[in-house]
């Protein structure tokens, strides 16, 4: 029997991070309502680093969100590093691809087990998981403190990055910490396989939902773009970063304090699919070996199967780690000064970072004068750019399940929502069903 | 019966919550301690009914002040986590602009339908009963306040600046090395792990207990700052603490 009526409200999603709601609202078989609206509180990051020095501004946004903070240091770098005409070593090129692994580890790996793995096990919270499958959890604790581990090497922090400058690194590791970490990330393959082995046999879970989209992120012809690359689009294919605001085109909805993007069509989706399903030939062979595994091949559009595309990029991050420290080593790693601060000639200029992290392409745009005080910045964060695309998934996915319960509607649609991983206080610069 | 326990948050970034995550395998052994009956990033599961409040993550608009003092009103304790909560943090860097302007800067010609007010720390909303410094917090720090607390103790908090422990750690210091640091003004309690990192202290765990600002801005000065560049340094962390005065 359909769901002739129905008035869904679900304030302050939960297992996403920051604060999103569903409203969802049928009469009569209809439905006359399906809002996906973001209360968080917004903090105003761009206007906050008007007026500060280019070498406190990687420091400020970095704190536009604590399980991505490596991910916006990184943009903010290369923004600043554009801006001022810096190239930095391949040396550190290799370090800072190595420090997005280790976040694109920790965090795939906590969406995963922490967030996704509860509905696919039909409780709330991982908590009465450890209680029910204390080896399995344990296996997930394991990688994700392995991922820390590799963040707290690279970066001096997991969360907040001390040792990443404009220009290089304050400190970096030695060659023995290094092939430390490569053996532990070498040994942690039986554990990623029960992880992926423990989701194969719950992916039946995963509804089988279909709304074609375009797909937005980085490519590069050498390597699944992550650190760097050009943009790309399954609609309309390459472009130069610097065309971004021409692929981001962000608007505002008055029920919610997140921006929204759109470019080709009504929205767009970024993220692990989206890489995925634009660089898949690049992915590392037990990477593409592990897609096969949950038959996950380009062009997939099916947005619940990004939860499986980050898990296909843990393998990816974690064989690609392994080579990367392979090529430091064979090339001999090169010692710098202690408290390393590396020589900035200041311009004036514009500089636009663009990188790859967990949720999606992140944009940091800054404008500098010729003392080096940023004049302008504009920053676009993955979870904005999904708002759009998560809401018209939510309309097409409703009229498909009404003839579920209430409680079965509500949590399928939680569960699209957690599928793209939001970061919403990232994105206020969201999630709740509110049934009304 | 164990103490029930419930994480919130407000205006941040939730790496202060993470670090909860962060605790890897010690979360199990936390687990046995406390019940925890609400952590909106983690649990589908609610309940009002609880003794601990964390809360992590500033108070930036008039209608967060409703919920903040709905968690004092159910809780015993509040303890606020991180630089957000606990100082008001970097949210603060807006306090020092015209508001009308930061929100034409973000939002534009929308920018009424959006409310802001000056960031602030929780504790200038309601009581708070401790706090967990930092940006973000470390985990074991955390885990210490939480000791204190099950055991009944008033948490041990250091009330000397970040030299103490910079000293201890035998790091150049900064000002040596040509460049500027807060750490004299900064409350310790991080083992000074940015300047062991090869940096300076940017001042994340607000300004210690009867600080020497003047004294500081002096000798920022003397290194070669300008007045407006000394007085940057503090308003990174600092804005809602300077401000209070």
């Amino acid at each position: 029997m359909k769901n002739q009526n129905l008035n869904l409200k679900v304030h302050y999603i939960t297992r996403v991070e920051g604060h999103g709601d569903i409203y969802v609202n049928v009469r009569e078989g209809t439905v006359e309502k399906c809002e996906w609206a973001i209360p968080e509180a917004p903090r105003f990051f761009e206007a906050m680093v008007v007026g500060r020095q280019y070498s406190e501004l990687h420091h400020i946004t970095s704190r536009i969100c604590g399980i991505c903070s490596i991910g916006h240091t990184l943009a903010s770098l290369k923004a600043t590093e554009t801006a001022m005409g810096i190239q930095i070593s391949e040396q550190d090129l290799k370090l800072r691809k190595l420090a997005l692994h280790g976040e694109n580890l920790q965090s795939h790996i906590l969406h995963l087990g922490f967030l996704v793995l509860p509905d696919l096990m039909g409780v709330g919270s991982v908590i009465p998981i450890a209680a029910s499958n204390p080896k399995e959890v344990k296996t997930v604790l394991r990688l994700h403190r392995l991922a820390n581990e590799m963040s707290n090497l690279l970066c001096g922090r997991t969360t907040h990055p001390q040792r990443l400058l404009p220009g290089g690194f304050s400190k970096i590791p030695s060659i023995n910490e290094l092939t430390a970490i490569r053996q532990k990330l070498k040994e942690s393959a039986p554990d990623v396989q029960a992880v992926a082995g423990l989701i194969k046999a719950l992916a039946g879970k995963l509804p089988d939902f279909t709304r074609e989209t375009e797909f937005i992120g980085l490519t590069s012809p050498n390597e699944y773009a992550l650190y760097d690359g050009k943009l790309s689009s399954t609609d309309t294919g390459i472009a130069p970063v610097n065309e971004y605001l021409s692929y981001t085109n962000e608007y505002i909805v008055p029920y919610s304090t997140a921006k929204r993007a759109k470019h080709a069509r009504e929205s767009y989706m970024v993220g692990a699919l989206a890489r995925l399903n634009l660089n898949y030939e690049k992915l590392s062979p037990m990477a593409k070996q592990t897609a096969e595994m949950f038959d996950l091949k380009p062009v997939c559009h099916n947005p619940f199967m990004n939860s499986i595309a980050q898990l296909v990029e843990v393998v990816h991050s974690l064989e690609d780690s392994i080579k990367l420290i392979d090529e430091l080593e064979s090339a001999g790693l090169k010692s710098q000064p202690e408290y390393n601060k590396p020589e900035i000639k200041v311009k004036a200029g514009r500089g636009i970072g663009a990188v790859e992290v967990p949720r999606g392409i992140l944009f940091h745009d800054y404008t500098y004068n010729d003392k080096g005080y940023c004049t302008k910045a504009n920053c676009i964060i993955p979870t904005n750019q999904n708002h759009g695309n998560i809401e018209l998934d939510l309309k097409a996915l409703l009229p498909k399940i009404l003839d579920k319960s209430e409680k079965e509607i509500e949590l399928t649609l939680e569960m699209l929502v957690r599928a793209y991983d939001p970061c919403i206080s990232c994105s206020t610069h969201a999630l709740k069903v509110h049934f009304i | 019966m164990k103490p029930k326990v419930a994480f919130f948050d407000f205006a941040g970034c939730e790496g202060d919550e993470l670090q909860i995550a962060n605790l890897e395998e010690e979360i199990l052994a936390l687990l046995d301690q406390v019940e925890v009956v609400s952590f909106r990033e983690v649990m589908k599961e609610h309940s009002d009914n609880y003794d601990i409040a964390f809360v992590e993550g500033s108070c930036t608009r008039l209608q967060d002040e409703d919920r903040l003092k709905q968690i004092r009103k159910n809780a015993k304790v509040v303890v606020a986590i991180g630089s957000c909560a606990a100082i008001g943090g970097i949210n603060s860097l807006k306090n020092y602009k015209e508001l009308d302007e930061v929100k034409k800067t973000v939002y534009g010609d929308s920018a009424r339908l959006f409310d802001t007010y000056a960031a602030r720390p929780i504790d200038s909303v309601i009581p708070v009963d401790a706090y967990v410094y930092g940006c973000p917090m470390t985990k074991e720090e955390f885990l210490s306040v939480v000791k204190s607390l099950l055991l009944g103790k008033k948490p041990d908090i250091p009330t000397y600046p970040v030299c103490v422990e910079c000293k201890k750690n035998e790091n150049i210091c900064a000002f040596e090395r040509g460049q500027f640091c807060v750490g004299p003004v900064t409350r310790a309690g991080c083992d000074s792990c940015c300047v062991n990192e090869g940096t300076i202290c940017w001042g994340c765990r607000g300004l210690v207990d009867n600080p020497n600002e003047n004294s500081e801005k002096e000798v920022l000065i003397k290194y070669g700052l300008t007045v407006d560049d000394a007085v940057s340094k503090f308003s990174l962390y600092f804005g809602w603490q300077e401000r209070r005065k």
